[in-house]
């Protein structure tokens, strides 16, 4: 990785070995587009894993940047508490409940309900449907012109896939991307394109919304859409309107921007990595290994935070009751005492799937075998009908330091 | 040598030889087992190593933590013999011992 400074439009982002240590602020969002947060993490990880910061932007928090520290956190819930939110940044006055910032027992009784929409047996189901809809959207695609993938094909596809599971009407499903992109974005994640106010004031229309089809949903025999699974449910029918639209929020942006930047990354790696490239064009059984591998190095959502319910040792630390622990998945997956040449994105890599992509314990994803069968099914028809899609400019990437994202990424279609 | 069977949904039988101290989740994944996906590499903490004991051998296996408890409780199609293969470590007391697993992990 350069130790060179880092040049963007508006700043010049400081070579981290020029810091002293205790200026290290993994918050700042702005590390991220310009891909300078790599030097810093490995700095970090190498230097003080467990890293304490006082951020003037988000309060004072720890960074934890190795893999097994991640873990040690993440299956910790007794010691590290999910609530009140799992972003860096606190909410100032709009912070509606959902469960993935929510500890035992409520969190398991919540989760249980909407976890039949994304079984295993009900994705084998809907695997046809996916590939069907994920072979309209290719073949729809304009071929020898430079088109953003991002719009037509990352984000078309997870939208529709998304409005299946809410059954939500289909024509409107950009709707859907329109309160992920808000859901993820604000000052709590570095982001100051927009003010809480506004953000109310938009998932308020949301919520209006899905209060229409919750409704319906009640009114008709359940179905598997998360929104009659818990419009039926004893334990969540009688929700509070702010409860509903804490969970819509957590299950829109957790299939939403998850899955459109893995699709995106992948793109980005193997255009990156043209040996890989060529190994894939060879090989197509390989593609359920290179999907891990893609969720792996893309890492699509940089870290999770949780919050001290006691004092803890931890890398020779003591981290005391009340404070922020940030787990920086980002980071663990670049860790190279837990993964062989991390910075190398390899498509056979053997034991793939271990990653911290997903998490782990009892917040662990729940949509990750969703994400991995869309992931797959896209490269297989890719494959069907290109020989390439090529990068033809660099990828513009979003400002966050909790969603690894993309907002335009030209390429252009080779047909085989 | 520590010898167990594995039994896949559709009823393919693995018979292997595991070494002591080993558990159930890594021999599977060294001896490419189908079926056991072992995500998290052993921490307890993802339910992707889901078996079935066979109750003939559930007493000897031994009791479940608070934490393979929680991690079963979010795996799908649990029975009361589930356990996660990453909790049950080869030894010469489980010598034939015999494990079925499910349909899927998650």
């Amino acid at each position: 990785m350069s130790q060179a400074a880092v040049k963007t439009e508006e700043s010049v982002i400081p070579d981290p070995y020029s810091l002293p240590l205790d200026e290290i602020d993994m918050g700042k969002a702005a590390l991220y587009p310009a891909q300078a947060h790599w030097a810093y993490f490995e700095r970090l990880r190498k230097e003080d894993p467990v890293h304490f910061c006082e951020s003037e932007e988000f309060g004072p928090y720890w960074s934890i940047t190795k893999f097994n520290d991640i873990v040690h956190v993440d299956t910790h819930h007794k010691q590290f508490s999910s609530e009140p939110q799992i972003v860096i940044g606190d909410a100032v006055d709009f912070q509606p409940p959902m469960f993935i910032a929510m500890d035992q027992p409520k969190h398991d009784v919540q989760r249980k309900v909407v976890t039949p929409a994304v079984s295993p047996v009900q994705l084998s189901e809907v695997e046809p449907m996916i590939r069907k809809r994920v072979g309209d959207v290719l073949d729809s695609l304009p071929v020898g012109e430079t088109f953003n993938w991002v719009d037509l094909v990352s984000i078309e596809l997870t939208t529709q896939m998304l409005a299946t599971l809410f059954d939500f009407p289909f024509e409107e499903r950009r709707k859907l991307t329109y309160w992920s992109d808000i859901s993820a974005s604000g000052p709590q994640v570095g982001d100051d394109s927009m003010t809480e106010e506004f953000r109310l004031q938009e998932l308020t229309k949301c919520l209006e919304e899905f209060n229409a089809l919750w409704q319906e949903r009640k009114a008709q025999p359940r179905k598997n859409d998360f929104i009659s699974l818990m419009a039926h449910h004893p334990d969540m029918q009688d929700m509070d309107p702010m409860e509903y639209l804490g969970n819509l929020m957590l299950l829109i942006v957790g299939g939403n921007d998850t899955t459109r930047n893995s699709m995106s990354g992948g793109v980005v790696a193997l255009n990156q990595n043209p040996a890989e490239y060529d190994k894939l064009r060879a090989d197509p059984s390989l593609i359920p290994n290179m999907v891990s591998e893609i969720i792996r190095w893309q890492t699509p959502l940089a870290h999770m935070r949780r919050n001290a319910l006691e004092d803890v040792e931890l890398g020779g630390k003591t981290i005391k009751k009340g404070d922020k622990v940030v787990m920086w998945y980002i980071s663990g997956n670049r860790d190279d005492e837990v993964i062989d040449r991390p910075d190398d994105f390899i498509i056979d890599r053997p034991k793939a799937r271990h990653h911290v992509s997903f998490g782990f314990g009892i917040h662990r994803c729940m949509g990750n075998r969703l994400a991995e069968m869309q992931i797959k099914i896209l490269w297989e028809e890719i494959l069907k009908r290109f020989s390439n899609v090529e990068l033809v400019g660099e990828p513009v990437r979003v400002t966050s330091n909790f969603v690894m994202g993309y907002s335009d990424l030209p390429v252009k279609l080779h047909v085989k | 040598m520590v010898q167990v069977t594995y039994i896949e949904h559709n009823g393919t039988t693995h018979e292997v030889d595991a070494t002591e101290g080993h558990s159930l989740m890594e021999v599977a994944i060294e001896k490419m087992i189908p079926g056991i996906d072992g995500d998290c590499g052993g921490a307890c903490a993802c339910a992707t190593c889901h078996v079935f004991v066979d109750e003939a051998w559930l007493a000897k296996t031994g009791q479940k933590d608070d934490m393979e408890t929680s991690m079963l409780e979010f795996a799908e199609g649990i029975e009361a013999n589930s356990r996660l293969a990453c909790q049950i470590k080869a030894s010469a007391d489980l010598d034939g011992i015999v494990v079925r697993i499910p349909e899927s992990q998650h």
